[in-house]
């Protein structure tokens, strides 16, 4: 099994160890791991803004560099970039045939990292190792329109040492929604708030999710009210040599 | 094509930086935020709702199916709509109804205004309807027939308590959900000239006798329409409070106001829509009163109004059809993408600035408005899908925003800053090299802010951030690198 990995851009400039922890928990399923050097971004900021032509003009970037590589799957740590790829390249090349046809086929191949690991690997017991008490956040990309929920859990749970909890009100939005956090900044917040505090009364003491995008919201605002709850993306603690690099 | 932004009254209003200028939801959010009544209200509701919706949802096996029925009636309405209205208008009129169609608001205020005329109306009472609402027709009225001294009382308790407090409906099923039972009673305390106990029992009672009066002296009824029947000329309102039919039964004149979209074509397609409309709204089988209107009081009729008029209204539906946000008009005005939106959950109503607010009203408020007039609300969701999920015929809410930030960006609404800024964001993320680039330029920027300590707001395009959150660094070795290094 070859697989192509696909890094968020804030996933590689500002939390590279979740990549790392990818590769080294795929690797250690026997996972051939290639990193296409061309890749940037999957264009969604500008997609999100209106910004359409833009994210074309970074979407076929993107087809061009994991179009060259050749792989099994396209495996990506953020459910919110494999539905930019797997569901709003389509949308965006609506009317352009050839794109189209170009993006639906990349996009069938990509998958998210939890995902991958569930329902092409078939692994939900890596042997991990985590002393804590937790609550998972589910992005709403990774919810619903991936419809991946329930595997991020099961790989928790198969977690020594980890006791997963429900939180309140786990279905909502945490606040992120990309450029949303810097144009609605105030409710942005208030959301996140809303978050923190089923956080708060779950008595987690990490919080965990597939999307380091919601997380770095999350624990920007939680670091903000001062609190030091740890935040780590699902592949870090699946990984373990958690800790190491990065 | 990009247009550069052309306002009509001269000024620029497009922003400086990423934020762009948002007209006003994020101030109005920003008072709804720190209102915790109101969000303590919000949420009881969200939570009742959304559970009962499930509930009533969960107990109809056949959910799923009737949801794409739904849509596939609507889209077939919408395909054949002027067809549907003109059969509607014939079996209205063949029953002795009169059929006004109305381009805009100004149209349904010379309507309405010239029939109070005629008939020497003085009360009007109304019931369960937003489409007046949207052309604000009760101020019209008395302001531009004020000559006619008309009283006009909306009868739906909560719209008649936020017409009192001089207030406008917040939610599209719950109008006063942003008020308290306190703030209720002292409104009508307020009327009742003493001082009336804040629990619903009281407050109800109350309202039932004083509302009666009403009920008994109105020259005019006006209503709404949940939907309107092509098939039979049949005006079908849906409430819990029997009001909607003291309002169509018993002044001489009834006028019901119906958005054109409201059309359905058979009498059966009802079955279909009512089983929707109600579990969504409320969680109910079936709401209290179900009313159907054919017409004015017929031969040997004991009862029903002396005259009836349907006035179709327009205002900026029809050119929606055939275009890509048709799908707009599917909305049966259940609130259930209200009652599960993140967004509307913080700010209420009243933030978005419009008679139809939370997702449907971010998308309809611009389509029947015009971008300029709402700017901001294509942009007040984080886009987490949780509407479109809900919707009972299944709109596509977060596409339709989508769409409505790109046909900003297309007709050259966005600020300039921006426009700038995503064309280098294109060019950097095409290029590896500038990518790189650009990332070794932020780490040697972001020195001197982090030595500004890490709890410090920044200005510029990410104070929106700073502001509320820590920022992180950029980390000293990008993934890229560390791949190159080996591990």
């Amino acid at each position: 099994m070859r697989v192509s990995l696909f890094v968020p851009c804030y996933v590689d400039l500002i939390s590279p160890g979740v990549a790392v922890s990818v590769v080294r928990v795929l690797r250690r399923l026997g996972v051939e791991v290639a990193y296409p050097q061309g890749q940037t971004c999957c264009g969604q900021p500008a997609f999100n803004s209106g910004f359409f032509d833009e994210a074309r003009g970074v979407a076929r970037h993107f087809l061009d560099v994991f179009e060259r590589e050749p792989s099994d799957y396209v495996v990506c740590p953020s459910g919110s970039c494999t539905t930019m790829v797997s569901h709003y390249y389509p949308f965006i090349f609506e009317g352009l045939p050839e794109e189209r046809e170009r993006a639906e086929a990349l996009g069938g191949r990509v998958r998210e990292f939890s995902d991958f690991l569930m329902n092409v690997l078939e692994i939900e017991d890596l042997g991990a190792h985590y002393e804590g008490r937790a609550v998972f956040h589910c992005g709403c990309h990774q919810r619903r329109e991936l419809g991946v929920m329930e595997e991020p859990r099961r790989l928790l749970e198969n977690v020594a040492g980890l006791e997963l909890l429900d939180w309140e009100n786990e279905e909502l939005c945490c606040g992120f929604g990309g450029t949303f956090s810097v144009k609605m900044p105030d409710v942005s917040a208030a959301m996140a708030d809303e978050k923190i505090r089923a956080l708060d009364k779950s008595g987690a003491d990490t919080l965990i999710s597939c999307d380091s995008s919601c997380l770095m919201h999350l624990e920007g605002r939680l670091r903000r009210t001062g609190r030091t709850t740890r935040v780590y993306h699902l592949a870090q603690i699946l990984d373990p040599d958690l800790g190491k690099v990065g | 094509m990009r247009r550069t932004a052309q306002r009509r009254d001269g000024r620029d209003r497009r922003g400086v930086g990423i934020e762009s200028k948002v007209e006003g939801f994020n101030e109005r959010s920003r008072r709804a935020i720190e209102d915790e009544a109101l969000h303590a209200a919000v949420e009881v509701h969200s939570k009742n709702t959304v559970n009962n919706r499930n509930r009533a949802l969960r107990a109809l096996p056949d959910a799923p199916e009737l949801r794409e029925r739904a849509y596939h009636i609507k889209q077939e309405t919408m395909a054949n709509l002027d067809r549907y209205l003109s059969q509607m208008a014939e079996a209205v009129e063949a029953r002795g109804g009169n059929v006004f169609f109305a381009r805009d608001g100004e149209e349904v205020v010379r309507y309405v205004g010239d029939l109070a005329r005629r008939r020497e109306a003085r009360v009007i009472t109304k019931s369960k309807s937003m489409a007046t609402e949207e052309i604000e027709l009760n101020r019209r009225l008395q302001e531009e027939y004020a000559d006619l001294g008309l009283k006009i009382v909306e009868t739906d308790l909560g719209e008649w308590i936020a017409q009192l407090a001089g207030d406008t409906p917040s939610h599209i099923v719950a109008p006063i959900l942003h008020m308290s039972r306190h703030r209720a009673a002292e409104v009508l305390s307020g009327v009742a000239g003493e001082k009336l106990p804040p629990n619903v029992e009281d407050l109800v009672a109350f309202a039932r006798r004083r509302l009666r009066e009403k009920f008994l002296s109105a020259d005019i009824g006006i209503t709404g329409a949940n939907f309107g029947v092509a098939e039979t000329g049949t005006i079908v309102t849906a409430t819990n409070e029997g009001n909607s039919r003291l309002v169509t039964s018993v002044p001489p004149v009834h006028v019901a106001v119906m958005g054109i979209e409201k059309t359905i074509p058979r009498l059966k397609d009802l079955s279909v829509f009512l089983r929707l409309l109600s579990r969504s709204a409320t969680g109910q089988k079936i709401t209290v009163y179900t009313n159907m209107v054919s017409g004015p009081r017929g031969e040997g009729e004991a009862d029903g109004p002396e005259e009836f008029h349907l006035i179709l209204l327009d205002n900026g539906r029809s050119k929606l059809l055939g275009t890509e946000f048709e799908e707009a008009l599917y909305c049966i005005r259940c609130g259930a993408c209200l009652s599960v939106c993140p967004v509307y959950r913080q700010t209420g109503g009243h933030a978005y600035g419009s008679t139809y607010s939370g997702p449907i009203g971010a998308v309809i408020t611009p389509l029947l408005k015009g971008d300029e007039e709402a700017k901001d609300l294509p942009f007040a969701s984080s886009l987490c899908g949780a509407c479109a999920e809900a919707c009972p015929v299944g709109i596509p809410l977060q596409d339709l925003l989508l769409k409505l930030r790109r046909r900003q960006v297309d007709e050259g609404l966005a600020s300039k800053a921006q426009q700038i800024a995503f064309k280098g964001f294109e060019g950097a993320m095409r290029s590896p090299a500038a990518y790189n680039a650009g990332a070794k330029a932020g780490r040697l920027f972001q020195g001197p802010l982090s030595q500004r300590g890490l709890d410090r707001k920044i200005p510029g395009p990410l104070k929106g951030w700073t502001d509320f959150r820590e920022l992180p660094p950029i980390a000293e070795r990008s993934f890229r690198e560390l791949w190159k290094e080996g591990f």
